[in-house]
């Protein structure tokens, strides 16, 4: 099953990328996740290893996941290792009037599962849905609240 | 059966022979009739197909590609929901010990299984003790690939030796089968055993308290008068033969399998209890077996408080 949604955000894509490339963040925007560990010693970066989990249903799915592929500041995409196979991938692209698109694409499954395994992906479609959409609205306030603060910042550095 | 079978059969499957179980005719009056015969006949069938305690046989791969299936039920048709999960140590062998609701069908078994492999990973070894009578049934050999081996101490050693999480439920067949309207008293029937096997392993308890499952049939009567009546103790460790109303049998005696009404299962892991640490050097079981109970009872209370309709939840 494939889950894919966008929004535009008032910052650069640089802004971003600070963000999202750093794990000790991902509480503050990701929905739906219950746990989130950096495992390994590479904490960011290609080869990142990450443990996570969230809920869906019954139960908290997730596993160990790789970061595969790391092209700053544009996209970086990541898969599973264990548990749940699941691929994801955030895509950055500048926008018009110096704001920035934001995907999210997730897709995931269990090989091997046969038709429960389908019925299973489809009957937690909406849910997952429902986390990538909640998850780019709250990046999105996230940043534009950062955005917010440093604007305040500056213009309180230039009055004193 | 000649004797010597019998006791290798009960070996096999992890448990020490003893006259009262694995020789009913030690025990029994030497009856001739032709019942007591088909009755020593039956049970000696049952032990013969006990399949060999084998830990090997737990199997990750089948467990993965067999996750959504039981998701769906867990999700779909009891609403699971299990909390807590993060009490259980990450490595290492555990003791879950939880208290036993909805009959032969034990949802809130399958409930918890699927939440904790999809938390730890199909990776960790977690096994289950289920009654003789569970794993001889024919066409049930799948419960063996999930980790399910025979209800007996040697083989709780065995799996808590290996590192693994082993999930007991002491109240067992006695707590299972509790009519419904004690759906919300954790009655483990004084068996004591898992404290001693803890305390032996040296490995933490950590209490799995449950609500939900024993509104999934209407539970009428253990019938252990009945059981008595019919020497099934004595000859499959059974010391109940329950009668509930549920479907498709409307009445049904024994529970050989029933389709459980859709009840919200509610399971709260509690944190893992160090029993050294928490009583001593050399902790007294009834202390420590009194303590459990009203840890256990106190979570299952709460969560009854929480509900607000039958099977609703």
């Amino acid at each position: 099953m494939r889950i894919k949604d966008d929004i535009v955000v008032a910052a650069q894509v640089e802004a971003v990328w600070a963000i999202i490339s750093d794990p000790e963040r991902v509480l503050s925007y990701m929905s739906g996740v219950t746990r989130w560990e950096i495992a390994g010693d590479v904490r960011t970066g290609l080869g990142a290893r990450y443990r996570m989990l969230f809920r869906i249903g019954a139960a908290e799915v997730g596993g160990l996941i790789e970061i595969v592929e790391f092209s700053a500041p544009l996209e970086f995409a990541w898969t599973s290792v264990t548990g749940l196979d699941q691929r994801g991938r955030w895509r950055l692209r500048p926008a018009p009037g110096g704001r920035a698109r934001v995907e999210l694409r997730l897709a995931y499954g269990i090989a091997g599962a046969g038709i429960s395994g389908w019925v299973a992906e489809h009957i937690a479609a909406p849910s997952v849905s429902g986390h990538v959409r909640q998850t780019l609205r709250q990046l999105g306030r996230l940043i534009e609240q950062e955005q917010l603060r440093e604007r305040a910042a500056r213009r309180r550095a230039l009055l004193g | 059966m000649p004797q010597a079978d019998t006791s290798r059969s009960s070996r096999r499957n992890g448990h020490e022979p003893t006259a009262a179980v694995d020789d009913p005719g030690a025990t029994a009056p030497r009856s001739s009739s032709l019942v007591d015969r088909a009755w020593r006949e039956l049970a000696g069938i049952v032990r013969r197909r006990i399949p060999r305690a084998d830990l090997d046989e737990r199997d990750p791969d089948y467990i993965r590609e067999q996750l959504p299936l039981f998701w769906l039920l867990s999700s779909v048709w009891f609403r699971g929901e299990v909390r807590g999960l993060g009490n259980i140590p990450d490595e290492g062998p555990v003791l879950l010990v939880g208290n036993h609701s909805g009959g032969n069908m034990i949802p809130d078994t399958m409930v918890f299984s699927v939440a904790f492999s999809t938390y730890f990973g199909v990776e960790r070894a977690f096994f289950q003790l289920a009654h003789n009578l569970v794993l001889s049934m024919p066409g049930l050999s799948w419960p063996r690939k999930f980790g399910t081996v025979a209800a007996s101490p040697n083989n709780a050693r065995q799996a808590l030796s290996s590192g693994a999480a082993l999930l007991v439920y002491p109240g067992g067949d006695y707590e299972v089968h509790r009519p419904s309207w004690q759906g919300n008293r954790v009655d483990f029937g004084g068996r004591k055993g898992f404290i001693r096997l803890a305390l032996e392993q040296e490995v933490p308890i950590v209490p799995v308290v449950a609500i939900g499952g024993q509104e999934t049939a209407l539970f009428l009567t253990r019938g252990e008068r009945l059981a008595q009546l019919l020497s099934l103790d004595r000859l499959f460790r059974l010391k109940v033969l329950p009668i509930s109303l549920s479907l498709p049998w409307v009445i049904n005696i024994g529970d050989f399998g029933h389709i459980p009404l859709p009840a919200k299962i509610t399971i709260e892991t509690l944190p893992a209890i160090d029993l050294h640490a928490e009583f001593g050097p050399d902790p007294d079981v009834d202390e420590v077996y009194d303590h459990l109970m009203r840890l256990m009872q106190d979570a299952l209370d709460a969560l009854a408080a929480e509900r607000r309709f039958p099977v609703l939840g």
